[in-house]
């Protein structure tokens, strides 16, 4: 059996692609999974520093596709988990430097001695983004309740179509749970409403989550991290279990309740 | 975030800014996804409205055509509040005459 090839895309820079990738890759190695993290954001490498690797980067991807080393070379071994991997992209170059076709070719070596291979793709819609989808079997298109963010992942959903990778499944990120109960924030469901697509994952706004990457190790090793545990779930979601989604807008405290109840809930939601 | 002024406006319109973000993105993607300039749709309305102003009386500022965005789908729709001009008016002219006649007027050709 063969990986499964999953890219991360969003359209709009920003949204937390590469913070996704990084979260699931972790995730799906707790799981006991075999995972391969390609970072294909060349020219601007950042999957390496998120998760701590950054001082281990002997080659990257372009010095595979350019003959410079051996796949196995470039790959960079976790320092907690045996079975997780990351090819860094090249800091020096630029996106032309690898083509769609490199990237399955590259990919198509691998995919039997791993579970999943993860893509974190550049942002945009160019050439970065053709390399990152071109081998995927499935997308994850992330991005944040605003109304930018929405409507360059609607252009992304469209691009997938196109190019028979479509429709994908989205994770919205950074969602702000009483913004959204305040009416001040799209919600999930909105979101899912307007993109008509299949919703895997909803992930909060969380102060871990930039000390985290300051310190290269992902928030979903924060066992009290909610964004953690949001990811947690997406990656046990793309394993195939059945996970409720975490009901962010409900009201935490009894008072809260309580003033609703007395105020009649006239809020949005 | 919006200033007090806005968010009493907002209140009272029970329209939160959610709210409005969706609408004005389910209008932002459909325009995007047909990919038809604003002036080719405002021509289209146009043309619709010639056509049907034919047959009936269509109040220009009451006409509500737009695009819509549904299951990844595209729509048009349009809401064109109209009356039976034609008929409303014979029947006007008709009234006139025989008011005229029953004042003792010679019934003038007048229905040009
Ligand atoms: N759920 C979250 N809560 C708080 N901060 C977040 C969250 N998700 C991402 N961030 C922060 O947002 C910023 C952008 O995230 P990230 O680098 O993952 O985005 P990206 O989509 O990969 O960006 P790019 O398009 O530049 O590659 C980072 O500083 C990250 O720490
Ligand atoms: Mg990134």
């Amino acid at each position: 059996m063969g990986a499964r090839v999953i890219t991360i895309t969003s359209g709009k820079g920003g949204v937390g692609k590469t913070t996704a990738t990084a979260n699931l890759g972790i995730a799906l190695a707790r799981m006991n999974k075999r995972v391969v993290l390609i970072d294909a954001d060349i020219g601007l490498r950042n999957l390496d520093v998120v998760m701590g690797l950054e001082n281990r980067i002997v080659y990257d991807l372009v010095d595979v596709v350019e003959g410079r080393c051996h796949l196995r070379q470039a790959m960079i071994k976790h320092k907690q988990f045996q079975d997780l991997f990351l090819i860094p992209a090249a800091q020096t170059r630029d996106k032309t430097a690898v083509s769609p076709a490199d990237m399955i070719q590259l990919t198509d070596k691998i995919r039997s001695e791993f579970d999943f291979i993860i893509i974190d793709s550049p942002a945009g819609i160019e050439r970065g983004f053709r390399n990152a989808v071109a081998p995927a079997d499935e997308v994850l298109i992330v991005t944040n309740p605003e109304v930018s963010a929405v409507r360059d992942a609607d252009r992304i959903i469209g691009l997938l179509e196109a190019n028979n990778k479509g429709p994908g499944k989205l994770i919205l990120n950074r969602v702000k749970p009483d913004m959204v109960r305040k009416g001040d924030m799209l919600s999930a469901a909105d979101v899912t409403d307007i993109l008509a697509i299949k919703l895997i994952g909803v992930v909060p706004e969380d102060p871990t989550v930039i000390p985290a990457s300051n310190s290269g190790v992902p928030v979903i090793l924060n066992e009290n991290s909610r964004a953690g545990l949001a990811f947690r779930n997406i990656a046990r979601r793309l394993n195939g279990e059945n996970v409720p989604f975490m009901q962010l807008t409900e009201e935490t405290g009894f008072f809260q309740k309580l003033a609703r109840k007395i105020t009649g809930g006239s809020n949005g939601h | 975030m919006p200033g007090l002024f806005d968010r009493i406006r907002g209140r009272s319109s029970h329209k939160s800014s959610s709210a409005v973000a969706k609408e004005r993105l389910q209008v932002i993607l459909v325009h995007d996804r047909i990919s038809l300039p604003q002036e080719k749709l405002q021509a289209m309305k146009e043309e619709i409205l010639a056509v049907i102003s034919k047959y009936v009386s269509v109040r220009d500022e009451d006409v509500d055509i737009a695009l819509q965005h549904r299951n990844r789908g595209n729509l048009l729709v349009a809401e064109i509040p109209f009356s039976q001009r034609p008929d409303a008016q014979i029947q006007d002219e008709a009234r006139q005459r025989m008011a005229r006649e029953a004042e003792g007027d010679s019934p003038d050709d007048d229905d040009a």
